[in-house]
């Protein structure tokens, strides 16, 4: 059964990443009760910035991402205050559409430019076997990175003031617009690190996986589904949740066909909204 | 405020413009691709008299056809349409075709964006029919796309040659004008079965690993079925979604199966994947072959991980299917050869190698050229039987259609040629290894 | 973090229906425009109409559906096109595989997804806001996954009609102007639905619910069912046009019924015309497919058409939130009467 352990470290590798981008995800709802449906192209347009830039400069795709992770922070502000300020009170469903169509704009001009072709970093940091299990040195790396940017993101909403601010804002935004804290720009702040988050993710997983400008689409929908798991609104829940889903996608498909790894997926996350829609660590609110 | 309201006004005036605008707008909107060498005659005349005629004139003749332009199929349809559109400018350029009562025949193209998927097919096909005069029509990329793209074109009596379309079950719906020009789903890895038999008979377990899709699920169960047959052991058998990134899971589970070979795949994207994690996971396997993926150029990028790695395909530049070896096997040859047609390919698209779906770009309009020239006439009956009765060697290899009712149009003289990644002096290139008569090496057994 | 918040401030009750006076004008109106589209084939003789016309029509029973949950109850489905799917999936099971008659197999797709709406309502409608959102799509998802792997329906490789089958319509072309009355039979059927819930006790009962569920339940709607009925009835048509849909399209996959895609191009649809009118999803439906064949086929935008449609939805989400029906109800008061 050693292919069973093999899967889990596999899945515990990957989860760490898939947690990352749906922090971005989880972030942006908790601040502001906005569902980000421009989440997936932002994860591939990170793809596309590490792609770009470790072929443009041959910069080591790490510092790359750091790059990455700039862009990714002022878009995301951008995109707040083009798409989302103005409905941020309206009912959900403008803000479903305001990102929905942010979502359209991003894909329509990335398949004008780059085309659907799938596009590959050519990057690798060997491999690592201990017995039966191979692990992939760019894996290894992405999950150290994703723990390191969980780390930082606690750090930066407990330890420093903006980081209060955020969390003050997602409390009762009026309240804390009260106590004087500049609300609109700690929500564009807000949306900003989401995007960053999203901008990262999709650097990691480019490290490793292949891609497309549609690519980001599957990565969103786990985001969903990993920001169900660790309840909505719960960066550090999201974490966890990402490995959860990781190492589901590893168990899985030891005892029963792959292709109904969606299916148990997609039900599981119908029923923690249902049974649990604080996720599986929220306390009952 | 005031202001604001103005500006949504008009923005408002302008959208419903446009809408309006658009149905009849878009009618003659025949659309211009990337036309590399000239622009092709003036807009489609109504077909004239043919047999009165005495004077020789020129008819242009408009093909139809819808290009993924947008959306996952993006890459391989503008391969497509580039080897359409090379035979399209070459056959005006030569002057088009002339048939025997003196006319000429020139041909011009409609196409639209398809967005790789169906929801616009039959409406962009029944537009192309009727509004755009298409006398001829050619299928999009992929069995999904053509399937319903078949249906309009049998209602309307267009003859409709299918590329990059394999799906054996569209031509086994009863349809009457459609002719595929690919080997279908059913040959697809056959071949590579045979292959395996011949280099190693002890080989006895196969897995068969592939992307759950129409196309690929066809392919498998056909190649299955044959192995069975066959006497081997299928030790794993099981599909992937199309969105599979991490094949983790999978190779674990190669890795306790142990099968001594490995076939499947889907398309570019999970296959380059699939061959890539092997390769980084140290899968000790020693035959691989995967579908769409290995034939292609681009396939190459994957370095030491491409290495051995087998895969079938529809048209390979090596191929040595010639005027020659028509000859030889007592044939009728039509058209240009493949290394004429790698160096005119190459030098209309700045250098872009031509992979498999570019040559059936270019052989789909070239039968149908072969067909208008047996017809003696663009009369679409006429042109069918053409087809029905066509049986000869082109650079993309034989051609033969099913006349039979249950399947009719599926192709059945094509057939696939394997290819290998081996290296050359340092160099990766592919090398045709199957079938025997036509391999440029031997294949590398077991991979390396 | 916070999770919970309170919802969208209350609007107005903008869109009261006029019980007095002449209640009907509206729903001719809409009906008046319906039949001039089903005829505008006839005139103009071109089949080309006729496939651009059974698009939007297509598109306004969707709209009208997806509307009376929309719209009227204020429950944002974004996996609509499920019922779509799994109608189409059953009924075309029973047309291709079991040889039943077209009509028998719409009215089981119907059926099918009224009960799926049903089963799932009781569970799922629960769920407030951006949850219930979340929860559609995660059923949508599910079923397409489950539906990949469901080999009675073809698994991945899903169904194909025999080209025969038209001929028992008349053959492929007949079958064809059968298959789009059909379609316009259907739409106008779905409006008149759309209309009388609205202006119905039970519709006044889901306008009170969009408003305020809470205080609707304290007034003494019985939330839980009617919301189920209105789910019911919004997945009813989706599913009947889905059999309709793949029987003119001679094969069904699974990614093509299932795509999430064409759900969330329903909600604009809807959004554009106007949510919660009558009318609102029929101007909707037209303008929004006039837009995107424009788009789709013009020699400038064809590029980059999609983003150019994501730009003018992001025009009309931030200024426009009302649609244009709502907007022109709005600024011209006196319009009331006429644009339900």
């Amino acid at each position: 059964m050693d292919f069973i352990l093999a899967s889990v470290i596999d899945g515990l590798l990957l989860g760490f990443v898939y947690g990352v981008a749906a922090m971005g995800l989880t972030l942006i709802w908790g601040v502001m009760n906005v569902i980000n449906l421009s989440h997936g192209p932002i994860i591939a347009l990170g793809m596309f910035g590490v792609y770009l830039i470790f072929g443009a400069f041959s910069l080591n795709p790490y510092v790359a991402i750091l790059i990455v992770a700039v862009l990714g922070l002022v878009l995301g502000v951008a995109i707040y205050y083009v798409a989302v300020q103005r409905v941020i009170n309206a009912p959900h469903l403008s803000t479903l559409l305001a990102t929905f169509s942010v979502n359209m704009i991003i894909i329509g001009l990335g398949t004008a430019i780059f085309s659907a072709s799938p596009r590959n970093v050519e990057f690798s940091l060997g491999s690592l076997t201990l017995g039966p299990i191979t692990l992939l040195g760019t894996r290894v790396v992405a999950a150290f990175a994703a723990m390191l940017v969980a780390g930082a993101l606690y750090l930066f909403l407990y330890r420093t003031r903006y980081g209060r601010y955020i969390r003050a804002v997602a409390n009762n935004r009026d309240a804390a617009e009260l106590m004087g804290v500049p609300s609109n720009r700690i929500l564009a702040l807000s949306f900003g690190l989401g995007t960053m988050l999203a901008a990262i993710a999709g650097g990691l997983i480019a490290t490793f996986f292949p891609f497309t400008i549609l690519a980001g689409g599957a990565y969103e929908l786990k985001s969903f589904v990993i920001g169900v798991l660790g309840g909505l609104g719960n960066p550090i829940g999201a974490l966890f949740g990402g490995l959860i889903l990781g190492v589901l996608e590893g168990i899985i498909p030891t005892f029963m066909p792959t292709t109904w790894v969606p299916v148990v997926e997609f039900l599981l996350f119908v029923l923690i909204l249902l049974v649990r829609p604080q996720g599986l660590f929220g306390a009952k609110s | 405020m005031n202001r604001k309201l103005l500006v949504i006004l008009m923005l408002l005036m302008v959208s419903l413009f446009v809408a309006c605008g658009g149905d009849d707008a878009a009618a003659p909107a025949a659309v211009d691709e990337p036309a590399p060498a000239e622009e092709s005659a003036a807009p489609a005349e109504e077909a004239a008299p043919e047999e009165a005629a005495p004077a020789p004139e020129t008819q242009t003749i408009v093909v139809g056809y819808t290009a993924s332009q947008t959306g996952s199929q993006n890459v391989s349809s503008t391969r497509q349409v580039n080897g359409l559109m090379l035979w399209m400018n070459q056959v005006n350029a030569a002057g088009g075709l002339e048939l025997s009562d003196g006319t000429k025949i020139m041909f011009d193209h409609v196409s639209y964006d398809d967005e790789s998927n169906t929801d616009r097919v039959q409406e962009l096909y029944t537009r192309m029919a009727t509004e755009d005069d298409a006398t001829f029509l050619i299928s999009p990329y992929s069995s999904g796309l053509t399937a319903a793209a078949a249906v309009i074109a049998e209602q309307y009596g267009k003859v409709m040659v299918t590329t990059g379309a394999a799906s054996d079950s569209t031509y086994q719906q009863g349809l009457t004008t459609v002719f595929q020009a690919y080997t279908p789903a059913s040959r697809y890895l056959t071949g590579a079965v045979d292959l395996l038999a011949q280099l190693d008979p002890t080989v006895k377990k196969l897995a068969f690993v592939y992307e759950n899709s129409k196309f690929s699920t066809d392919v498998v169960n056909a190649a299955k079925a044959y192995a069975e047959s066959l006497g081997y052991e299928v030790v794993l058998h099981e599909g992937y979604d199309p969105e599979t990134t991490d094949f983790g899971p999978f190779i674990n589970k190669l890795q306790d199966a142990a099968p001594d070979a490995i076939l499947g795949g889907g398309h570019f994207q999970d296959g380059s994947t699939f061959a890539r994690q092997i390769n980084e996971k140290n899968l000790e396997v020693n035959f691989l072959t995967l579908l769409v993926a290995p034939p292609e150029p681009d396939f190459a990028d994957l370095g030491d991980a491409a290495l051995g790695v087998i895969g079938p395909s529809q048209w390979e530049p090596q191929a040595a299917f010639t005027k020659a070896s028509a000859d030889e096997a007592g044939m009728e040859f039509y058209g240009i050869e493949s290394d004429q047609f790698v160096i005119d390919y190459e030098a209309a698209y700045d250098g872009e190698e031509p992979s498999y779906h570019s040559a059936g770009g270019y052989a789909a309009g070239l039968l149908l050229e072969k067909a208008i020239v047996d017809a003696d006439s663009t009369d679409p009956v006429k042109v069918a039987a053409a087809l029905d009765a066509m049986d000869l060697l082109t650079f993309f290899g034989h051609i033969k259609f099913d006349t039979t009712a249950e399947s009719h149009g599926l192709q059945i003289g094509h057939s696939m040629v394997y290819i290998q990644w081996q290296e050359d002096g340092g160099n990766l290139g592919k090398q045709v290894v199957w079938p025997a008569e036509g391999a440029t090496a031997d294949a590398l057994y077991p991979m390396p | 973090m916070s999770e919970n918040k309170v919802a969208a401030p209350a609007k107005k009750l903008r869109f009261m229906p006029q019980l007095a006076g002449r209640p009907y004008l509206g729903l001719s109106l809409t009906l008046a425009v319906i039949v001039i589209m089903i005829l505008w084939p006839l005139v103009t003789g071109k089949d080309i109409t006729r496939e651009t016309v059974f698009t939007i029509l297509l598109s306004v029973t969707l709209a009208s559906s997806l509307n009376i949950l929309l719209g009227y109850t204020g429950y944002v489905s974004f996996g609509h096109v499920v019922f779509f799917g799994l109608g189409g999936y059953v009924g075309f099971y029973l047309l291709a595989i079991q040889g039943w008659s077209l009509w028998m197999a719409m009215l089981a797709g119907g059926l099918s997804s009224a009960l799926l709406a049903y089963l799932l309502g009781r569970a799922i409608l629960r769920l407030r806001g951006a949850y219930f959102a979340l929860a559609t799509i995660g059923i949508n998802e599910a079923m397409r996954a489950f539906i990949n792997n469901f080999k009675p329906f073809g698994g991945p490789i899903g169904m194909t009609l025999n080209f025969q089958v038209y001929r028992d319509y008349g053959g492929a072309s007949q079958a064809l102007w059968m298959v789009f009355y059909t379609m316009g039979a259907l739409t106008l059927l779905a409006v008149t639905v759309s209309f009388f819930v609205r202006t119905s006790k039970f519709g006044l009962g889901l306008l009170a619910i969009r408003e305020d569920e809470d205080a609707a339940e304290v007034m003494g709607v019985v939330a839980p069912k009617a919301k189920t009925w209105a789910y019911v009835l919004s997945a009813i048509f989706p599913g009947i046009i889905g059999v309709l849909f793949f029987f003119k399209n001679g094969s069904i996959e699974p990614a093509p019924a299932f795509r999430l895609h064409f759900s969330i191009e329903t909600i604009v649809m809807v959004m554009l015309g106007g949510q919660g009118t009558v009318l609102g999803p029929v101007v909707g439906s037209g303008l929004y497919q006039g837009i995107r064949g424009y788009l789709l086929t013009s020699a400038i935008f064809k590029n980059i058409q999609l983003a150019v449609a994501g730009g003018l939805l992001l025009l009309i989400v931030l200024f426009v939130p009302d649609g244009v029906i709502g907007w022109l109800r709005h600024r011209f008061p006196f319009l009331r009467r006429v644009l339900q």
